[in-house]
């Protein structure tokens, strides 16, 4: 443990549909790790609009210095045309800047970054010391241990890779803040939120994902049945994707969500090297295929050869 | 309008990778090599455009060895009308590809800037972004629809939580999502076509930059190997299995 001076990280806290994400959260497992590196004082910035129940959620992360909540039109729907530049200005107080490796810290960060002639660590999944980083490369073929003596570090930050903190039921300061005015290059025009009562797919204990094999999008009805005996959350390779069998928030993989779950199910999927990337840190992970050369046997704990047609209500009854 | 296309080389994505042994690359000497697969939609958007009678010019650029030339001359190929090779023998980090592009985006002036989201090698997902951040123009990022309004490009995003549309007003700078198209073959007549579109070599010491890397690699190393796993006989050992040994359910 290094007691020395301590020195500032900011967390840009990312807004669900539902307010305070729990992505914020794992971030928040990513500092306590840098942590034992060096001294942290963490402030938790919120941007948004109509966002101070997401403050207060946030002033209840442990051992944090403040909240800055910023509730104004100009941070509505978060457009980083707007908050970047004045979060560049911002930074200059911290040493590290952190966000999620979600869509939202993946628009935003690089966005300050080269305002700030920065370059990040993105998609960090291991810290190995105040400097030094690692990050999957080539769809997680490899891992790259990266060092940086840029004196403010920006990172985002793997969810499937570290642990989540534990609200607590103290509650830190949340000071208000005033975003300066910005022109208007950007204009939000619409959003298509998917809701679920299935658990979020980065956060469930339990993943079920379905590929090209489903062959219908009436047959992830299967997979959904499947996942509510389980409590998972229900996933896609991007063929099921693509073939329009279910939307595109539900891919896992290389360029889809990254997922670490307790269980992974991969249900008339081939296993590629891009969908891999998604779920190769899960803990146990099934493969029901027809084709026992698929590649998903490979990466399986535990393989079935058999047509998931019979094996997923065979399985669910079983349940 | 002129739209700028800005396209990578990198390992087919078909080809199986891996480190080598002593971490300090990767093994892809040999690799056969293609287009990034982003870039291409990238390209396929913006002859689309052109072929709409949106688009009256497209321009890429690919910054790197000699070799990036077959990437040119496949885009030139593909229905782009001229090429710029940024020669260099560097690996250039995410921001200094971005600080070219810009320089290129002040001498060509292209009212739109299509990008892949991220390139399947370094997976970084962040030139888009930055470029747009140095140039001052709106992004529009993991882009999958495009439409021309007037001064405007709307654009839907592929986010975690589902779809969003923005508007972005003109020049502006968007990042290409899988599903934006399917990129379309080259024909034989316009591969031989290709040969006669122009390719401008500018070598990048001319641009005048200072593009130091901020980041050193200590080493690239495979990632922790799986247990192998054992094939089950029927769902009722799965389920034991998974019960009695895994303790998952
Ligand atoms: C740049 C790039 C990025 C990519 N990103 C991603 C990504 O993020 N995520 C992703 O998943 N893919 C991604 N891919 C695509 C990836 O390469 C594969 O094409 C895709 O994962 C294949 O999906 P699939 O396994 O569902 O389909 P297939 O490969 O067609 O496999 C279908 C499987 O279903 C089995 N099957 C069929 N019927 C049955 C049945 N009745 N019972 C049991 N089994 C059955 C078959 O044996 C087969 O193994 C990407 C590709 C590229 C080039």
């Amino acid at each position: 443990m290094n007691t020395s001076k301590k020195v500032g990280a900011l967390v840009l806290v990312e807004l669900g549909a539902s307010g305070f994400s729990l992505i914020n959260l794992k971030v928040m497992g990513a500092l306590a790790r840098l942590g034992e590196f060096t001294s942290l004082e963490v402030d938790l910035l919120v941007a948004g609009k109509d966002c101070a129940a997401a403050a207060a959620m946030a002033a209840r992360v442990p051992g944090i210095r403040q909240v800055l909540l910023a509730d104004d039109d100009r941070c509505e729907h978060q457009l980083p045309e707007t908050l970047a530049p004045w979060l560049a200005h911002l930074a200059q107080d911290y040493a590290y800047v952190c966000v999620g490796a979600t869509t939202f810290g993946k628009n935003l960060l690089p966005r300050i970054a080269a305002l700030m002639d920065l370059q990040p660590v993105t998609d960090v999944v291991a810290i190995e010391s105040a400097n030094e980083f690692k990050r999957p490369v080539y769809a997680g073929s490899a891992l790259a241990h990266l060092r940086t003596e840029q004196s403010i570090k920006l990172l985002s930050i793997r969810a499937s890779a570290f642990g989540e903190v534990a609200l607590g039921e103290s509650s830190a300061e949340v000071v208000a803040i005033t975003p300066p005015p910005s022109q208007t290059i950007s204009r939000f025009i619409s959003q298509q939120q998917v809701q679920s009562e299935r658990p979020e797919l980065t956060a469930a204990r339990v993943v079920v994902s379905g590929g090209r094999g489903m062959q219908a999008g009436e047959n992830f009805q299967l997979l959904y049945q499947l996942a509510d005996k389980l409590g998972a959350a229900v996933g896609a390779s991007r063929a099921a994707v693509d073939a329009g069998f279910v939307p595109n928030d539900m891919q896992v993989g290389q360029t889809g969500k990254v997922v670490a779950p307790e269980l992974y199910i991969a249900v008339g999927l081939s296993g590629a090297v891009q969908h891999l990337a998604g779920m190769r840190d899960s803990r146990v992970v099934v493969a029901i295929n027809k084709d026992a050369d698929a590649p998903i046997f490979q990466a399986a704990d535990y393989g079935l050869v058999a047509d998931l047609f019979e094996a997923v209500p065979e399985l669910i009854e079983l349940l | 309008m002129k739209i700028l296309v800005a396209i990578k080389r990198v390992v087919d994505p078909g080809v199986r990778v891996r480190p080598l042994a002593d971490g300090s690359g990767m093994d892809i000497a040999s690799a056969k090599m293609a287009m990034n697969p982003f870039c291409e939609i990238a390209v396929e958007e913006a002859i689309r455009l052109k072929e709409q009678g949106l688009a009256s010019e497209v321009v890429v650029v690919s910054i790197g060895q000699q070799t990036v030339q077959d990437q040119l001359r496949s885009a030139l190929a593909l229905g782009a009308d001229r090429a710029l090779h940024i020669t260099t023998e560097s690996i250039l980090e995410p921001l200094a590809i971005a600080k070219v592009l810009h320089a290129l985006v002040q001498k060509e002036q292209p009212q739109l800037v299509l990008l892949g989201k991220q390139s399947i090698d370094g997976d970084h997902n962040q030139t888009g972004q930055m470029l747009a951040g140095l140039c001052g123009y709106p992004q529009g990022t993991f882009v999958s629809h495009i439409e021309c309004k007037g001064d405007e490009v709307w654009v839907t995003r592929e986010l975690d939580g589902g779809l969003q549309t923005l508007a972005l007003k003109l020049p502006a700078v968007v990042t290409t999502d899988l599903r934006l198209n399917q990129p379309r073959y080259p024909t034989m007549p316009n591969i031989m076509k290709a040969r006669q579109k122009p390719l401008v070599v500018i070598p990048l010491a001319e641009l005048g930059l200072s593009l130091q890397p901020r980041l050193q690699t200590i080493s690239i190393d495979a990632p922790k190997a799986r247990q192998q796993g054992i094939k089950v006989n029927s769902v009722a050992e799965l389920v034991d299995k998974l019960r009695q040994e895994a303790k998952v359910l």
